[in-house]
């Protein structure tokens, strides 16, 4: 039979798809967005891009909490009597399809004046008026037509972040600059002696230097920042070099001029501080639909509902959330703190604090945790600890998430600049002192030439331009990092940390092995049938193992909600789920997740789940053994630990049973034995160790949907080619290291002219552009050529 | 030779004239997302539907009165 797919929504529509309108739709939802689009005119939308709705999913009052004004007021941009703008994000946001109808959401509702997406960040901005339309209406109405916002604790609490142009407007200025101060200084190259320019001459100078200013004393700020920052904490780092020349340079062609020496330097001034500039700008490639910075706050939501005394619900903000009050959480919910399950039944999915992706089952009186999402019904739980005490958010009170990581790694230019600095120094002074003995008047102008002409601006854009290209190479091959000095990190790396689950192996549980009794054919028909009515996570995936049956109805069948199935056909009965339900007490292994059979009450056996390991990942460990040090360091028991032996190479350690604590812990220890360690993980417990650890990896089966605080994140898929991007990094910093020796050779060339005399302002103007371009050219090639062998 | 005095006035004037046209620009946002621009100028023509009248016969409310 052909699958149909889902007009709406592009999934297998299965068995029997809702035709409507001669389409065909998987469920009532992806319909009832087709119908609304339709009947307002907006089925443009499927002649974009097909199939490219979500199918939308509305929880009656999950945003009830945007009523409150106290929250309104947090989470609006403007907000006044009869405007309000609200800034949203929203996932699914993926195609042109999307941008065109949340720009027309007006069509949809008229008290919405307009909204604008910003694709890349997957924003849209909605200008409406509240008197006609509230928030929450907003938001329900998204959700309704497949968009629905994702609106967490960490919006609540940062409000609107300020946008940083500062590098764009100093780009700007010394473009602007270095332009005009080119032009003007055009006819001094050539024809200086010329009657009617000599007459103009001042005029050309001191409009140079006009033009100047705002490029030394705004765009280069940074640059003598950094440099006497440098200096205060005894370090010389590679801007020390750069400002004394920036400054040199400024202060000799502005004697100059005053004094009618020459024409100065400012060409090469505003052309050093272009390309510097420049250079930084290629660095700053920022992922925007990503974030590096996430902590639990981005996964919490802002409010709850509170049962009060008088048995009314409430909407609370969380953090009022007191000890002894009790919290209803409906489905699809998340548990904001520690507490009892008083009422209902529980199945939480605790994917996004472990990386497990199978759900536990709680019952009235057990204690759950924050951090959990609820699958099943709405229950209702007494609080035990308020949000910034639970056993999850503690992680964050940690002294590891408020340092910042990046200060404390000396960079490679940096390293070189100390040197370089020194050598800089060294060669102005023994080049003075030698023309003061001979020849005096010359000693103030080659002391000013070397320190200009030695002004490292190759050796400053090598990294940045080799890094920067990196970084958009590896962000193709869906290994995005957060910053060029991670890569440095990972070239250094001696020591890499693995968690478990989620990590190495998949979220899917897709092996399981049958041990006991064998089932007869209608045992087994029977079996199949009765997990195919069910939807328990465990039930999909081992009725997809089974052999194909015929489909038939059964008699009966029940499902007891956190023990198992039962099912019924003509005079055979059977019981699937945990081993208590089916009547086997004695095999009751917890380190394993099985699933038991009992046919007609005789017990049969049972079937073991595996953890699906990556592909890969035999391979990528056998790699890594030869140059590093191997740890897992899982938060699971040892029940994979006899496997996981034969998959990984000899003798590497295993750790279980860590908690997030732990595995913070054991990254600090292995670092004050003076270990770069690399620290891959996925799930918010491995935050902790991710923040401490040299370089943090976070592995994600989907970027765009979460990732705990990092250095980068790795698309699962790619998974397997870890060990060739850590390679590739250490590549580039080779790459470095060579363009170093092309710009040293540039130096030697300007410090013969620097030191006997004769450097000319055109020399200077010719040699400083000539070494960066072909510094960046190079560390370009290289790159490419390094980026086009990774898979 | 007093010309060269005016054409660099006018130069400078009108150097001076992009640059403060390209600092508006960036402080207004447009280079903050230089990627839905492209996508949206597509968009324009399809907005105009054939059939106006039926957007007029339809309430404001027609979403809610879908779902019930």
């Amino acid at each position: 039979m052909d699958k149909v797919n889902c007009y709406h929504c592009g999934d297998d529509c299965g068995k029997k798809p809702i035709e409507f309108d001669g389409k065909s739709f998987c469920c009532n939802g992806c319909k009832t967005v087709y119908d609304i689009f339709s009947t307002n005119d907006l089925s443009y939308y499927y002649d974009l891009q097909s199939s490219a709705g979500a199918t939308p999913t509305v929880v009656e009052g999950k945003y009830d909490f945007l009523q409150e004004a106290s929250i309104i007021a947090k989470l609006l941009e403007f907000n006044e009597d009869k405007l309000q703008i609200v800034n949203l994000y929203i996932p699914h946001i993926h195609c042109s399809s999307c941008i065109w109808i949340l720009e027309n959401l007006n069509k949809l509702n008229t008290s919405i004046s307009s909204s604008q997406v910003d694709f890349p960040k997957k924003t849209v901005r909605i200008v409406y008026n509240p008197k006609l339309i509230n928030l929450k209406d907003l938001v329900v109405l998204l959700a309704r037509i497949g968009y629905e916002p994702y609106i967490s604790l960490d919006d609540y609490d940062k409000g609107q972040p300020p946008v940083n142009r500062g590098l764009i407007y100093k780009l700007g200025i010394a473009g602007f600059a270095f332009g005009n101060v080119m032009f003007l200084s055009f006819p001094e190259y050539f024809e200086v002696d010329e009657f009617w320019l000599d007459q103009y001459k001042g005029v050309f100078r001191w409009l140079m230097f006009t033009f100047s200013l705002p490029v030394v004393f705004y765009a280069g700020q940074d640059y003598f920042i950094s440099a006497f920052k440098g200096l205060r904490s005894k370090i010389l780092n590679i801007d020390v070099p750069i400002a004394m020349g920036i400054l040199v340079l400024f202060v000799r062609s502005t004697l100059e001029i005053i004094f009618d020496w020459g024409t100065g330097f400012f060409d090469s001034l505003t052309g050093l501080i272009f390309f510097l500039l420049l250079g930084k700008f290629f660095q700053q490639k920022t992922y925007s639909f990503l974030s590096f910075e996430r902590d639990y706050k981005s996964y919490f939501p802002i409010a709850v509902t509170r049962i009060t005394d008088r048995n009314k619900e409430e909407t609370v903000q969380v953090y009022d959330v007191k000890q002894g009050d009790r919290l209803l959480i409906r489905n699809g919910e998340l548990i904001p703190v520690d507490g009892i399950l008083i009422n209902g039944r529980a199945q939480i999915d605790y994917s996004f604090v472990t990386g497990e992706s199978e759900a536990v089952f709680k019952e009235s009186g057990d204690k759950i945790y924050a951090g959990g999402k609820q699958l099943e019904d709405a229950i209702e739980m007494d609080v035990l600890k308020s949000v910034s005490q639970s056993y999850l958010t503690q992680l964050w009170s940690n002294t590891v998430f408020s340092k910042d990581k990046a200060s404390k790694f000396q960079t490679l230019t940096d390293s070189i600049g100390k040197r370089f600095t020194w050598a800089v120094l060294t060669i102005a002074f023994v080049a003075t002192a030698y023309w003061l003995y001979f020849d005096s008047s010359k000693a103030m102008n080659v002391f000013t030439a070397v320190l200009i002409i030695a002004c490292p601006c190759a050796i400053a854009l090598a990294a940045p331009f080799t890094l920067g290209n990196m970084l958009r190479i590896f962000g193709r091959k869906k290994f995005y990092l957060k910053d060029t000095k991670t890569i440095e990190q990972l070239a250094k790396i001696d020591t890499a940390i693995f968690d478990k689950t989620g990590t190495i192996t998949t979220t899917q549980k897709s092996s399981a092995t049958y041990e006991g009794m064998r089932l007869s054919f209608e045992e087994e028909s029977l079996l199949k049938n009765t997990l195919r009515a069910s939807n328990h996570p465990l039930s999909r995936t081992l009725y997809d193992l089974l052999a194909s049956h015929n489909i038939v109805p059964l008699d009966e069948y029940q499902e007891h909600l956190g023990l198992g199935l039962e099912g019924k056909k003509d005079n055979d009965h059977i019981r699937i789920g945990s081993a208590d339900f089916v009547g086997n007490s004695i095999d009751n292994d917890p380190q394993n997740t099985s699933v038991h059979i009992s046919s007609n009450n005789t017990y049969k056996g049972k079937f073991v789940f595996h953890n699906h390991y990556r592909k890969g990942v035999s391979n990528v460990f056998k790699e890594m053994n030869n140059t590093l040090d191997l740890a897992i360091l899982s938060g699971d028991n040892e029940g994979e630990k006899t496997r996981l032996e034969k998959i990984l190479p000899k003798l590497t350690p295993m750790y279980f049973k860590q908690k997030p604590e732990d595995k913070l812990n054991f990254i600090n220890s292995l670092q004050e034995q003076d270990k770069k360690v690399m620290m891959v993980g996925d799930g918010l417990n491995d935050a902790g160790a991710l923040a401490q650890s040299n370089v943090g990896i976070a592995i994600s089966e989907n970027v765009n949907v979460f990732s705990p605080a990092c250095d980068g994140i790795l698309d699962a898929s790619k998974f397997d080619q870890l060990y060739t991007y850590i390679i590739a990094s250490k590549k580039a910093m080779k790459i470095i290291r060579l363009s170093f020796l092309l710009s040293f050779l540039y130096n030697v060339i300007g410090l013969y002219f620097a030191v006997t005399g004769q450097l000319e302002p055109v020399i200077a103007a010719i040699l400083m552009p000539l070494s960066s371009i072909s510094v960046v050219g190079f560390t370009t090639l290289a790159t490419n050529i390094l980026g086009k062998k990774l898979k | 030779m007093g010309v060269i005095y005016v054409l660099l006035t006018i130069s400078i004037i009108v150097a001076i004239l992009f640059f403060t046209a390209f600092i508006i620009s960036v402080r207004s946002g447009q280079y903050d997302d230089a990627y839905t621009p492209s996508v949206r100028m597509l968009f324009e023509d399809e907005l105009v539907k054939p059939d106006q009248e039926i957007n007029k016969d339809i309430p404001n409310d027609t979403i809610e009165n879908k779902n019930k």
